[in-house]
């Protein structure tokens, strides 16, 4: 099994026909994800690589089925994009677009909460369950079909995991990356909670970094409730101070938010954190070979 | 991005946040000039530039007379401040405020941010103001009082009252009207502007009755700057570091650091991952660059032209991991960057990823001279012996 999306994703593309989305839209189809039409309010009746451009998402629900959406739309129309989906009846929403402002995403979130559409982004690279279907822009390739889940705050770091855990045997259930803007849809709880239902993921690698508190309220999590094996990284153990970090964001959280805590955090509730992530392949041996 | 307190103080004066009566000058005859015009003595000049701890730093001084006022304006024209945010080297002062002094009764802490968590902003107020909030919350948590306000409903009475009746002894009534209309102004303010913090620290009571925003700080949601360009007007390229300056250009997003080994990595996480593993080596990182997930030749290009053009780099590690951006594309970039600038530090290339193959015969056909690493750890290795 996976969690999310499967074989039976019937997937939107907003923004089809714009470079990107046209781009991405091609690769997903050649992984086999089932895409069923595309949005761009005006270019109703073009085609984008044989799929059919619509003006509305809610044509895509009422007349080809779509039950998920992969949003392209440049950061100014995207809020739009993800309340339109959201109110035509899609709740799977998964958002590539980076750079939406942060008080548009407070209000969207506010609202998709209400239609009850999870939200994975923005800004980030999607989900996929390998083998099965892939809604985003990650390279399918370095996939590999398994049982272990993967949830990440990044990109690229997610694809360097994912090719270590391959490369040490393990295939993936299904890979999230949660988006790395200040407000996302999801957090790792969410994930986790979904990975603790699905009999065939054995174990999960949480991918976490500086910012926030994310990975302490999972750590947290894990220690009361979640009984499958973990594996954590956290990049920006080294990064400077009051560069990336907001200022008074850390007080909400009572100082927290630093690479050093979220490992603290992680360790002092039993969860193995790997601190060179050169060596997470060997560790997701020791750790998922055991369990 | 951040803007300079008096900038902060301009916008707070234009929606009706009491300010105290300044002036901006750039040199010791000017700031005694603006002061004639200031009610005072005392009066107090400020240094601006965007780090803080300027106050420890010696950047924010009181004075009594003209003379006086002269003397510290000429001394903090004169040198770089150096602050816990500025780095060893200090930020060059170009701009003083110079203000009118005020007898101050009551200090309190006003502020907003985005809680992450909660998904909504949320106001802080305190009791403990004029020191840092983060040290007040860490040792007196119940002096840190927090109300999240709902986007659409947006900051209500109640939750001003919620701030006032924690004060002890609660304040006259006419002062209490008056910070509920501060806070209120100051929340949408957020709204209208797409702040990412606001913060006035201090937020006086004077021993007339009146408050006032002693200081002022707001920084800005960079996303949302396409729609504020009224503020994006206000960013003062002086105050980022050159070669930042440069990168920001080319639309690279680079932070200098204080090591010696360039890194050049595609994606933030990976970039952030890899100045770790340099430093879990024994080394230590000179940026961060992220070129982006689907970086274009040109720009691995660039980003390397800006390491290079950083004099204390020892030694360049490029980590890739190919996804939406080839390493063929990486490698020409590389090769063409080698072209126009001679690369004179040893060069140390990890490929990983879509058309890897392609990239490494394009570097090895180059007559660039680079040494391969199969793995994160490894390069980390060979390029902290390239500096040890």
């Amino acid at each position: 099994m996976s969690i999310l999306v499967d074989e039976n994703t019937k997937v939107v593309v907003q923004g089809v026909t714009g470079r990107e989305g046209t781009f991405h839209t091609q690769q997903m189809k050649a992984y086999g994800t089932a895409i069923v039409a595309g949005v761009t309010p005006g270019k109703g009746g073009a085609t984008v690589e044989g799929i059919p451009v619509l003006n509305r998402v809610t044509d895509a629900v009422d007349d080809h089925g779509a039950n998920a959406s992969c949003i392209f739309v440049p950061p100014a129309f995207a809020s739009d994009a993800m309340l339109e989906a959201a109110e035509a009846g899609i709740k799977l929403i998964v958002c590539i677009t980076e750079g939406i402002p942060t008080l548009d995403m407070v209000k969207t979130v506010r609202f998709l909460n209400k239609c009850g559409a999870v939200l994975i982004g923005p800004n980030t690279p999607g989900i996929i369950s390998p083998g099965k279907t892939k809604v985003g822009i990650m390279p399918g390739y370095v996939h590999t079909p398994g049982s272990i889940g993967v949830i990440s705050r990044s990109g690229t770091l997610t694809y360097e995991v994912v090719d270590q855990l391959t490369k040490a045997g393990f295939g993936q259930s299904t890979c999230i990356g949660l988006g790395g803007d200040a407000i996302v849809g999801t957090s790792f709880i969410d994930h986790l909670r979904w990975f603790a239902q699905d009999p065939e993921t054995t174990g999960v690698v949480i991918i976490g970094e500086i910012g926030g508190t994310a990975e302490e309220e999972a750590a947290d999590y894990i220690a009361k409730e979640f009984n499958k094996p973990v594996v954590a990284f956290i990049a920006g153990q080294t990064a400077p101070p009051g560069r990336r970090m907001g200022h008074a964001g850390a007080i909400i959280s009572g100082g927290k938010g630093k690479a050093q805590d979220k490992i603290k955090a992680l360790e002092s509730n039993g969860i193995e954190v790997v601190l060179n992530l050169g060596q997470l392949g060997k560790t997701a041996l020791q750790v998922f070979k055991v369990a | 991005m951040k803007i300079h307190e008096f900038q902060a103080k301009e916008l707070f004066r234009s929606c009706g946040i009491p300010v105290p009566a300044g002036a901006i000058a750039t040199t010791p005859a000017k700031a005694v000039d603006a002061a004639k015009s200031i009610p005072g003595p005392p009066w107090v000049i400020k240094a601006q530039i965007h780090a803080g701890g300027r106050g420890k730093g010696g950047g924010v001084r009181p004075v009594k007379t003209l003379k006086e006022l002269e003397e510290a304006a000429r001394d903090i024209l004169s040198h770089p401040l150096v602050t816990h945010q500025t780095g060893p080297s200090g930020q060059k002062v170009r701009q003083l405020l110079v203000e009118e002094g005020l007898a101050i009764d009551k200090e309190f802490y006003l502020g907003i941010v985005v809680d992450r968590k909660l998904e909504c902003p949320a106001m802080l107020f305190s009791q403990a103001g004029g020191m840092e909030i983060e040290e007040v919350s860490a040792q007196h948590p119940e002096l840190v009082l927090i109300e999240n306000i709902d986007i659409v409903q947006g900051f209500m009475p109640y939750q001003a009252r919620n701030f006032f009746y924690a004060l002890d002894p609660l304040p006259d009534r006419g002062v209490l009207t008056e910070l509920s209309a501060i806070m209120s102004k100051l929340y949408e303010l957020f709204i209208a502007k797409d702040c990412s913090l606001v913060e006035i620290n201090p937020l006086v009571l004077t021993k007339s009755g009146a408050l006032v925003a002693l200081d002022a700080k707001i920084n800005f949601d960079d996303n949302a700057l396409y729609r504020q360009s009224d503020i994006a007007r206000l960013h003062d390229a002086n105050e980022m570091d050159e070669l930042e300056a440069r990168a920001s250009e080319y639309n690279l997003n680079y932070i200098r650091l204080e090591g010696n080994v360039g890194a050049m990595v595609n994606g933030a996480g990976l970039a952030m991952a890899t100045m770790d593993v340099i430093k879990l080596a024994g080394a230590e990182p000179a940026n961060f660059l992220d070129v982006g997930g689907g970086a274009s030749e040109e720009m691995v290009t660039n980003g390397l032209k800006i390491i290079l053009s950083d004099k204390r780099v020892k030694a360049i590690l490029i980590n890739i991991f190919g996804g939406i951006m080839r390493c063929d594309v990486l490698a020409r970039g590389v090769v063409k960057a080698a072209k126009e600038v001679k690369i004179h530090v040893p060069l140390i290339v990890r490929l990983e990823g879509t058309n890897v193959s392609e990239g490494r015969a394009i570097l090895k056909e180059s007559d660039l001279e680079f040494s391969v690493a199969r793995d994160m750890e490894e390069a980390a290795r060979m390029v902290a012996e390239q500096v040890s």
